[in-house]
This record gives structure tokens, sequence and C-alpha cells, in this order.
């Protein structure tokens, strides 16, 4: 059944814009997407998107909905009410090219920031093996599609340009965690993490969580294990006596900090 | 509205002047967060502070657990090393379930949404001007946690042997019919204080730092077959840990409350057997 859609819509570059009224028709079942994709052929032929696959798997859709960062291909219409206006607006973190199109290269800095996994040496035999309970952990890490949400919700960058600089951001710290967790990779990083991507900026508000679309916990998995391996390295009393009288945690063996 | 311009209307990002542009509810959460939080802190400064009313035979309440101080006739089962202070014998033990409590991942995130409003809720612009999270003094504080973890094993410790000795027959005041004849008792208050130690393991157990300790620091489960299945469990636990956390803020509360009306006689205790 189709029906008249009431749409605010951001209009603008970096030099200012604002919000817009349409209204567009669409049909049950489809998505913000969908709304957009029409208004842009029917009525706004020059507003810019950014989309690739329409199917919540190549990340490049992400904007904010109703002040909610979402995928836009995958936030359906039935979720509001037909007579609700909705709002669509770019991401609020990262600075904005134009209309809902933003300008992420703060996150592939960020990337590059991080040393890849350093293996150690191969096996008699050549190869390299891991069990699969070892490299289960680090698995739900890679279903990250680089959406960016997370790093566009989190307040530490949203509500703080100056911390930018000197914070990596939920979607790298799941990178980090995923590499500490490595049953192979001979870095240590946790001084990394700590210092240099600003681990300790995170105060474990669960944002980044909440709005992850492939439902990855962030949080419960990755940042706050980061931060106990960080309390392990620095504020663990017993395990510094531990090591003392060389009752290690033999596990680390073999890691070099970078 | 507030205009910021470090965070949301920071120069190059879309011009958009309002704070947040959600219309669902967000402040709800917090709020609640916010009125139980306060009126628990209330209600627990009062209870510590009072140092009476907190033994009610055999029940003790888990605020004065274990009683080191002067205490009333009864409720010390570990001695009295403290007998000299002055003040409540509660507040001698408070700060360690108060510290494991304020330093937990949960509470934390609670806190700082609710009180702090750093942030409110998510895609909220929080109201301060700079923000260092918990690299400074005091937060960066939050990383001696597992200090806590390690004493609140030991708090829960207690407070098991506190419900064990629920079981004891009461004085014969209380005793209804033809009196105590057998050596083990149940009460309401027993009932409560095994529903209150239960959901306190559950929330001890299923720490982050307990999480991490036995089991998620490691790099190789396949090396620590042990460790990895109990890895496994407490990360189910861990999953609701939050949950865990209310409830057995509640049960302490309500424990205490129950105690309390007995030992100033407004109720009598319900007896089971
Ligand atoms: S939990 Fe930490 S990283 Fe995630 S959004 Fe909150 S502050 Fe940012
Ligand atoms: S972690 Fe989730 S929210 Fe963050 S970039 Fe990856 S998929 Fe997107
Ligand atoms: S268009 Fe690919 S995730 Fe939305
Ligand atoms: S008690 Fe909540 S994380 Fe440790």
């Amino acid at each position: 059944m189709a029906y008249d859609l009431k749409m605010r819509v951001w209009r603008g570059d970096a030099d200012g814009g604002e919000l817009t009224d349409y209204t567009v028709e669409v049909s049950e079942g489809e998505v913000v997407l969908d709304a957009l994709h029409r208004l842009q052929a029917t009525q706004t032929g020059d507003l810019a998107i950014r989309w690739n696959c329409k199917a919540g798997k190549c990340g490049s859709c992400s904007a904010e909905v109703n002040g909610r960062p979402r995928l836009m291909c995958m936030t359906r219409l039935s979720d509001f009410e037909p007579s609700e206006t909705i709002t669509v607006t770019p991401m609020r973190t990262f600075p904005v090219i134009r209309d809902l199109v933003t300008d992420v290269s703060f996150n592939y800095e960020k990337a590059r920031e991080l040393p890849y996994a350093e293996l150690g040496p191969r096996d008699a035999d050549g190869k390299r093996r891991m069990m699969q309970v070892d490299v289960e952990r680090g698995q739900e890490f890679r279903k990250c599609i680089e959406c960016y949400l997370c790093q566009d919700v989190c307040h530490v960058v949203r509500d703080h340009e100056d911390n930018k600089q000197h914070f990596a951001g939920p979607r790298f710290f799941i990178r980090y965690a995923e590499l500490d967790m490595h049953p192979l990779d001979t870095h240590d990083r946790r001084k990394l993490a700590q210092d240099a991507a600003g681990l300790g900026m995170c105060n474990i508000t669960k944002c980044c969580t909440e709005v992850c679309p492939e439902g990855i916990h962030i949080t419960d998995n990755a940042i706050i294990p980061m931060k106990e391996r960080v309390v392990d390295r620095k504020y663990d009393p017993l395990v510094w006596l531990g090591n003392k009288i060389g009752l290690r945690n033999k596990d680390n063996d073999g890691r070099a900090e970078v | 509205m507030a205009t910021t311009d470090h965070g949301v209307t920071s120069a190059g990002r879309a011009r958009i002047d309002a704070r947040t542009l959600r219309q669902d509810r967000w402040w709800l959460s917090p709020l609640a967060t916010f009125v139980v939080f306060a009126g628990f802190v209330v209600f627990a400064t009062i209870r510590a502070f009072m140092g009476r009313d907190y033994y009610a035979s055999p029940y003790l309440s888990p605020f004065y657990s274990p009683c080191l101080g002067d205490c009333v006739e009864g409720a010390s089962d570990f001695g009295q090393p403290f007998a000299w202070w002055p003040l409540s014998a509660a507040l001698i033990i408070l700060v360690f379930p108060l510290g494991f409590r304020m330093t937990c991942y949960y509470y934390r995130k609670a806190y700082y949404r609710a009180f702090w409003l750093s942030p409110p809720a998510c895609g909220v612009a929080e109201p301060h001007g700079s923000y260092s999270g918990e690299t400074r003094f005091p937060l960066i504080l939050q990383n001696v946690h597992r200090w806590f973890w390690y004493a609140a094993v030991l708090v829960g410790l207690v407070l098991t042997f506190d419900t064990v000795l629920a079981f004891r027959p009461m004085p014969a005041e209380y005793a209804v019919g033809d009196g105590e004849t057998s050596g083990v008792h149940m009460g309401l208050g027993t009932l409560l204080m095994i529903i209150n130690v239960v959901f306190i393991w559950l929330y001890t157990l299923s720490c982050h730092s307990c999480r991490h300790i036995v089991g998620g620091r490691l790099r190789h489960f396949s090396k620590h077959p042990v460790r990895y299945k109990l890895w496994t469990w407490v990360s189910r636990l861990n999953e609701s840990h939050g949950t865990w956390a209310w409830y057995s803020l509640f049960s302490v509360a309500i424990v205490d409350f129950y105690i309390y009306l007995l030992a100033t006689g407004v109720i009598q205790d319900v007896r089971f057997f």
C-alpha cells in the first residue's frame, strides 16, 4: 500500500545547510534509502547519497535517522508511524561533503596507525597452525563492515573534536582486541592501545555497541577485555608480584611491545 | 539550545544546531537510573550511619556484615577487632562493596550517563566542554576494579556464611506454638537472605574482571581447557551483568530493611518451620 511520507533531509555542504521538508510517495516494506532514492528520482536530482549494496553489508549508507546513527538501507519505514516525519541527516561526527555524504577519512588515518599482525616462525613443515577455540573470539570482530556508525556515535569524538587526534575509536578497539587475542601474533599492543589509541578515553557507556548493525559486542568483548589487559600490564600488583617470583602468565611469552 | 563549537557543531560538520534530533524518550532511562540510584544511596547512607537495628537474631544485615566494630551481641561472628571504632560498624566494611560497585564497568556506564551526562544517551550531545575519559585522576582509579573484585569474593563468602546462620533456631521469645524443637529454622528472613546471596554471587561472578581473570586474559584457550570452560560459563553470566547489578542492589536493600523492621519490632518474622 502506497502512502505519502513526510521527510526532512539535511541539504548543504561544509559552508552551511539546513533541514529541508519533502513529501514522497513510498510503499510499505520499503526502507529509508528507497524513499530517498525516489526523492532523488522524482524531485531532487542533485541529492547526494552514498550507498552501494542495499543489503546492510557494504557499510556505505551510514547516516542518522531521527537522530540515531543507522544504515539507511536497513531502516524500515514500517518501524515508524506513516504519519511521522522522518528526519535524515549525515553523520554528525565527520566533516560533511554534501547532503548526506560525509568525509570518513578520519577512520582510514586511524587504521593506518595500527600495526598489523607480526606472525612468528612457521612450523617445521612450513605451515602455520591455529586451534579453532583460539581464533573464535576474534572472528566476531571480523564481521565489521566498516560503516563507522560506532565511530559516529562515540561521544569522545562526536562531542569533542579535539579528541580525534588521540582517540582511535571503537572500530579500532575491536581491531586491537582481535590482534591482541590472535594466537600467532607476536606484538604486544597493550601500551599502544592505552597511549596512542586512547583506550582510557572510552568510558564504556556502550553507545558503539548499541548502534553496531552487525551486533558486535564492541564494549563487552573488545574494549573491556582490552582495558583489563592494560590493567594486567600496569595496575595489578598481583600480576607484578607474580612476575617477580616467576609465576608468570606464560601465555604472553614471545610477544614484543610495539 | 546549547551551541558547542567543539562538538557536533564544530566547523566542517553538517550545520545542525540541535543537540540531538532524537524524538524518542531518550531521557527516560537515565532519569530512572538517577532516581533509583539516588534513592538507594540515601537509604544506604541513612542505614549505614544509624549504627543500630541491624541484627535480629539470627539475621544480620548485609550492610553490617562482617560486624567488626562494637556490635550488638550475637552479630559478630568474626570477632570485634575494631571494637574501639566510635562510629557505626557498617562504615568499616562498606568501603569494599561500595568501591566494588563504584568501579564496576556496568555501574560506571549507568552513572556516567545518568549522573554525569557523559553522554546522557546515545546521539545526545553531552554538556561538558572538555573530556578526558578515564585517563586522569581520579577516574584513572577505575583501573583498580579488580582489587575490589578480590575483596568482593570475600564479602560474598561472609554473606554466604550469614545465610547459613540464618537457619539457626530463633531465640525463645520468637518461638511459635510449642517452642523450638529442632535445630534449624527457616523464616521469611532466611528466604530473603538466600535470594540476596544468590544475586550477590551472580553479580560477583559475572564481573568483567572475573571473566578476564578466569580465562579472558589467555591467548591460547586450547592450552587451558579448564579455564576455557570457566571463561565460557562466566561469559554467559556476564551477558546479564547489568541485570544482576540491579537485582542484587534491590535484594541487599530489602534484606536490610526487613531486618530493620524485625529489629525495631514493627513486624514479626514469618516462620516456615
Ligand atoms: S563505549 Fe567507549 S568507545 Fe564505545 S561509544 Fe562509548 S565511549 Fe565510545
Ligand atoms: S564495529 Fe559495527 S558499527 Fe563499528 S564500523 Fe564495524 S560494523 Fe560498523
Ligand atoms: S547500502 Fe550497503 S550497507 Fe547500506
Ligand atoms: S562488578 Fe561489574 S564489572 Fe566487575
